[in-house]
């Protein structure tokens, strides 16, 4: 590894080049358009010269002596035979023409009013209203505009005319064309003093330098041609667009030279304007973008740079890295919830390196020995002096004779090596977590399925990301901020995201509530969740699943909290005494018994019994059976009966409404007409007649499976149950019934202007029974519309994202407890008011309660 | 609480923010020892330090990515019916993009007029409120508009109905024409207004269409701006909802509490109330939005973005043209948007990049100022 001094680049200043930094600044003069000679080597003065850098391998380039990879590139440059303005500096120049003397060259606003102008608008700048070049221009376009209805200059009184622009770059005044040699001797004569007042730097820049006489000329490796299967070369976009300007350039010159005709002369030099236009930016409204011969637009410089996958976002804010793999996620509930399983195949070809030393030596010396193939082996070694040699049957034997100290092994993965797991969209910081690596069979990747929440993830065919960090800097950074553990506690809210899920919550749910298990069946339970103490197990023949649940608890544990339904759970000195455990104390986003036992006992402790108590609630669910079918939804007859006669009172209803309605009787609600007043009453009564029946059923149905999942909140909810056993229930689109879609009624089927519940969309069969093709339409008016709305939400929420975390992402806290940006202006005094960080407070607050309830005793 | 006990807890000041004081004494109980409460404080200021935020925590990131990150679940449905008798208000995303793009003119303009002592409970008192606020046009009280060419007049038939609805006489509308019918003259009875063309070319037929487009528009009563008026009931007391809002017109009437009633135009804020109004407002807003979706973000992040809208004193949107703009490093404002057009004009400012913000570290590969990144190492080689 390198030694630990780095050149570090302070600052970045951008400013224009004048033509003559340009020849002195570049390493070859270009003359002639051609590219390769005969032999395919490339011409002396051309496009691809080899003093501009080197883009084949064996060649060295002719500026700096380097190979490829290690010469950077070199700038060239050409003449231009006449001037040509640069079409990104048209409005600046147009501007400057308009605001100074044809003759003179000075701003056209008087001296003395001038001192005023000029500390207004820098005062304003100072006070941070719009400083930038835009709007400071605009203010001295209005202020010019002010003085220039006299059309005499005020300094040397010549008279002035009107400058107009032909778009893109053509510039008349008057009715006379003025050439881009007239430009930039109008653009020379501007003093220096006057500069500033635009908001141009004195001292860096010129004016007369946006018009260009001298081009600088990129170097090849920023163009590299690719070269075909055929053998042929395939240049890139710019290499064809410079050719061009290189091209038009010798004519214009060789006709100048010739004493062509004015009119030659003048379209050569459009020519040669139009494709310099092009080589910077080829989507120029006005012009016709250049073409491939295929008739596809060439990509120059300005496309390059804009968008999503131009050169900033895409290889400047975005980068690419080694040593990383992507495959197909699986859960594995016996992995630990910091672990990560990595397939074998990968973990041979994903690498860590290590240096040798007299402890891991030996170790070393066997994966060596292993090679490239036999796993846990070795695939690279470096030797002392830097250079890299491949492991391989052959090199074997030399390698390891002569293996020492200091050399680098790159050695496979291995079990307990670390990792970072990521899934897209990495939304929050939890989307990229510190893992352990954990070497398993197959080809997917394995998560404990308590991690799917802060990933997002679920297995229907999710991919996943693994990085495996390089130094021991990047690996300690890793271990210490972001392993799942330490990310238990969400910045969002400062609650757990990493819970029981699905049968996890079950199983400990039916163990807690209902079974009581043999002694034996308890010890095996317990043993094959990774408990080995069970010295606190009751020494009885019958033990209740509470006290099974117990086990698992630390023992100097107090907590009372409430669960799903609100009644109290109360844990003694870590026996629970009381209550059930299910979502609300298992769950992600609720978690408070989790939430305590982080606080009190740190996050790897919490890690550890989160996995333990999922191993429980599975293993639990493995040895009593679990499973829902159709007659997890039947009904008993009184219920059914009852259920119908609710709906049929709720239609009754709807239908004496309307009646109401149509006798003009019904009473409008405040700020309504009574149309919107009757469809909301009705919707009411809808709405009302679904809940009730839901209770009803929910009430009388029997222990079901669906049921149980309901209650514990580890799957599905009582809506979904009512839906599945009574009724479905009105749907609703935008708040209110379905309305019209054909003329007056919603369906053919209805006849006009049809009020009632079933012609509205409401659904009063249930998923079990079946639905009507009406109904099943309504159904799916509204799951479409479901589906409508996330797919244009998605994009929209992740541009409010990109927005905020761009605009936010350079705040942070200063050792004041303020908080900062990049700049060093404070945004606030004390971060959140109170300096608190949410992922270490309990829901964003301290717990002064408990710490009274701690001191005191619990004394009120 | 003792007065001996509060001055013990407030001696916690350098240790304890204001907020967590405050909580300990409104939560502590009323039998306790010295003793007892030298412990609690002493335990709080134990929880608090180790509750404590790291310098160099990235919080903008932290905060961006908490409210960022639960917007793929709001909903995009633009009204909502809170209740039945309630207004549409705009909510979920669009409420919130709108909140903080600082747009000037937002979807649905609302205010809740709440009333002072004595009126607040009288519903009919609350209820004439209502009616004399809300922004009354002519051509809500026309039943009909008769042009008479002839004899260069034009007839408007005002409804008997809705005049004593409104409690209105055709004396106290012509009132507010002033200037508006300016060339005409006018003559009314009950409920007639007729005007009169002065001068009687023929051509002029169009001055008195024109007439007739132009009073529609006449206010006759209210506020500008309230288009409709929902007295409500909010607890004990009543309140008024409007849709379009004026609170400079509205807090000056008598019965208006000043101190409660409030709009939920972010900019109509900052201009009646100031800066730190206005950033209450927006945290206030995007909290109300996020709790009625059922979300759980923490004040504390809402607080950092409202702040940063309004650290410059004016309300600045999170947009290329707001808070990006104001950002002093050319490469973190290029790699957001329009790239181009921020390099150029860098070049011909002749900017320096300090590159003391984030982005433009990660583009030259050198460590981030933040967190880890921020502090430096300094050590003595052997």
């Amino acid at each position: 590894m390198d030694l630990s001094v780095h050149k570090k680049i302070e600052s970045i200043s951008f400013s224009l080049f004048s033509p003559k930094q340009i020849t002195e600044s570049t390493s070859a003069k270009i003359v002639t358009p051609e590219l390769y000679d005969r032999e395919g080597y490339p011409v002396d003065g051309g496009l691809m010269d080899l003093r501009l850098g080197v883009i084949d391998p064996g060649l060295r380039c002719k500026t700096c002596g380097q190979k490829l990879k290690e010469c950077p590139g070199h700038f060239g440059y050409i003449e231009l035979a006449r001037p040509v303005i640069h079409i990104k500096f048209v409005r600046q120049v147009l501007d400057l023409l308009r605001s100074s003397c044809k003759s003179c060259g000075k701003i056209l606003v008087p001296d003395d009013k001038m001192k005023r102008y000029t500390s207004m608008l820098d005062k304003e700048e100072d006070d941070g209203e719009d400083g930038d070049l835009d709007s400071r221009r605009r203010k001295v376009k209005s202020l010019v505009s002010k003085f220039t209805g006299k059309d005499k200059c005020p300094h040397c009184g010549t008279k002035q005319e009107k400058i107009k622009i032909e778009k893109p770059y053509n510039f008349y005044e008057g009715e006379i064309r003025l050439s881009p040699i007239e430009v930039r001797a109008r653009l020379e004569k501007i003093p220096e003093e006057d500069l500033p007042i635009f908001g141009f730097v004195s001292g860096k820049f010129r004016p007369e330098w946006m018009i260009i006489t001298i081009m600088q000329i990129p170097p090849v490796t920023m163009r590299p041609s690719i070269t075909l299967e055929s053998g042929e070369r395939s240049e890139d976009d710019l290499t064809h667009k410079l050719g061009d300007i290189v091209r038009i350039n010798q004519r214009l010159f060789e006709n100048i030279n010739a004493g062509a005709p004015e009119v030659i002369i003048e379209d050569l030099w459009d020519l040669l304007q139009y494709h310099i236009t092009t080589f910077f930016d080829n989507s120029v409204s006005q012009l016709p973008p250049a073409r491939h011969r295929g008739g596809q637009p060439l990509k120059t410089l300005t496309e390059r740079i804009k968008s999503k996958e131009g050169r900033i976002r895409h290889n400047l804010a975005g980068k690419r890295t080694d040593f990383s793999a992507r495959t197909v996620i699986s859960p594995d509930p016996l992995i630990g919830l910091n672990e990560v399983g990595v397939p074998l195949k990968m973990a041979m070809h994903l690498t860590i390196p290590e240096r040798v030393t007299e402890w891991n030596k030996e170790h070393l010396r066997k994966a060596i020995e292993n090679g490239p193939k036999k796993y846990p082996g070795a695939n690279y070694v470096i030797k002392a002096d830097g250079r890299r040699k491949t492991i391989t049957e052959e090199t074997k034997e030399e390698i390891l004779a002569e293996l020492e100290e200091g050399f680098i092994v790159e050695r496979h993965l291995v079990d307990g090596d670390i990792a970072l797991f990521n899934r897209q969209p990495s939304l929050h910081r939890m989307s990229m977590m510190c893992h352990l690596v954990k070497v398993l069979p197959g080809r997917t990747f394995r998560l404990n399925p308590a991690v799917c929440n802060p990933y997002n993830a679920d297995f229907d065919g999710d991919e996943m990301n693994l990085h495996i960090p390089q130094n021991e800097e990047a690996r300690a950074e890793a271990k210490i901020l972001m392993l799942v553990e330490t990310q238990i506690i969400s910045p969002r809210y400062g609650l757990s995201v990493v819970g029981c899920i699905h049968d996890a919550i079950t199983g400990n749910y039916l163990l807690t509530k209902e079974l009581v298990l043999k002694k034996e069946e308890a010890v095996d339970l317990l043993y094959s969740c990774g408990v080995d103490n069970l010295s606190s197990l009751p020494d009885k023949d019958k033990i209740d699943g509470k006290d099974v649940f117990s086990v698992l608890l630390p023992k100097d544990f107090n907590f009372i909290g409430e669960d799903k339904s609100g009644n109290e759970v109360k844990i003694v000195n870590g026996v629970l005494k009381k209550g059930l455990m299910d979502k609300s104390n298992l769950g992600q986003e609720s978690g408070l018994m989790l939430r305590n036992i982080y606080e009190k006992y740190g996050p790897a402790y919490t890690a550890d019994l989160l996995g333990k108590i999922s191993k429980l609630g599975a293993a639990v669910l493995a040895r009593r059976g679990f499973s829902i079918g159709v007659g997890d939804l039947d009904l008993l007859p009184e219920t059914k009966e009852e259920i119908s006669s609710i709906i049929k009172k709720a239609e009754e209803e709807a239908f004496k409404l309307i009646e109401t309605f149509y006798a003009g009787k019904l009473e409008a609600l405040p700020g309504r007409t009574i149309a919107e007043t009757l469809e909301l009453r009705i919707l009411e009564v809808l709405n009302k007649a679904r809940n009730k029946s839901g209770d009803v059923a929910i009430r009388q149905s029997r222990e079901s499976s669906a049921l149980t999942m309901a209650k514990c909140g580890s799957r599905g909810n009582p809506l979904n149950i009512a839906q599945m056993t009574s009724l479905v229930g009105q749907q609703a689109l935008r708040g209110k019934r379905i309305e019209s879609g054909f003329n007056g009624r919603t369906l053919s089927y209805f006849k006009k202007n049809d009020l009632s519940p079933k012609a509205r969309g409401f659904i009063k069969n249930n998923f079990k029974s079946g639905l009507s093709p009406s109904e099943f339409f309504f159904g799916a008016m509204t799951g479409r519309d479901a589906l409508m709305d996330t797919a244009l939400r998605t994009p929209k929420s992740g541009y409010l994202y990109r927005r905020l975390s761009n605009a936010m992402q350079d705040l942070k806290v200063a050792y004041d407890s303020s908080v900062r940006d990049a700049s060093g202006k404070i945004v606030q005094f004390m971060y959140g008011e109170d300096a608190l960080d949410v992922s270490k407070s309990k829901k964003g607050a301290l717990d002064i309660k408990g710490i009274i309830h701690q001191t005191t005793g619990g004394r009120k | 609480m003792k007065a001996e006990y509060v001055t013990f807890v407030d001696s916690y000041a350098d240790k304890l923010p204001p907020s967590v004081l405050t909580e300990v004494k409104e939560s502590i109980p009323s039998d306790l020892t010295k003793s007892e409460l030298t412990k609690i404080m002493e335990a709080v200021v134990l929880s608090y330090n180790t509750a404590k935020i790291n310098p160099g925590e990235c919080v903008g990131l932290v905060s961006a990515e908490s409210i960022g990150e639960p917007g793929t679940q709001m909903t995009l449905n633009t009204f909502h019916f809170a209740g039945v008798a309630e207004m549409n208000v705009t909510t979920g995303l669009p409420r919130i993009i709108e909140i903080f793009d600082a747009r000037k003119d937002i979807k649905t303009p609302m205010m809740e007029i709440f009333l002072k002592e004595p009126h607040h409970t009288n519903i009919d008192k609350v209820k004439e409120l209502a009616t004399k606020i809300k922004e009354t046009k002519l051509s809500e009280l026309v039943s009909e508009y008769s042009l008479n060419i002839f004899d260069q007049l034009l007839k408007i038939k005002l409804s008997k109905e809705l005049l004593e609805n409104y409690d209105l006489s055709t004396k106290e509308i012509v009132k507010n024409f002033k200037t508006k019918t300016k060339g005409f003259e006018i003559s009314f009875t009950d409920y007639e207004i007729v005007f009169t063309q002065k001068s009687t070319k023929p051509e002029e037929i169009k001055e008195l269409y024109n007439l007739k487009e132009k009073i529609k528009d006449i206010k006759v009563r209210g506020v500008k701006n309230i288009k409709q008026v929902l007295p409500v009931k909010r607890g004990e007391e009543y309140i008024v909802l409007t849709s379009g809002t004026n609170l400079k017109e509205i807090l000056v009437l008598p019965e208006v509490d000043p101190s409660r009633t409030f709009s939920n135009d972010i900019h109509e804020i900052n201009e009646v109330f100031g800066i730190e109004a206005a950033r209450q407002a927006i945290i206030n807003e995007v909290y109300r939005v996020i709790e009625a979706q059922g979300l759980n973000i923490d004040i504390r992040h809402i607080m950092l973005v409202s702040d940063i809208m309004c650290a410059t004193g004016t309300i600045k949107g999170i947009t290329r043209y707001g808070v990006v703009k104001e950002k002093a490093s050319v490469l973190a404002r290029a790699s957001f948007e329009t790239p181009i057009k921020h390099l150029i004009n860098a070049a011909l400012e002749g900017e320096v990049d300090k590159l003391t913000s984030v982005v433009e570290n990660v583009m030259i590969n050198q460590p981030v100022p933040l967190g880890t990144g921020l502090p430096g190492l300094i050590t003595k080689m052997k």
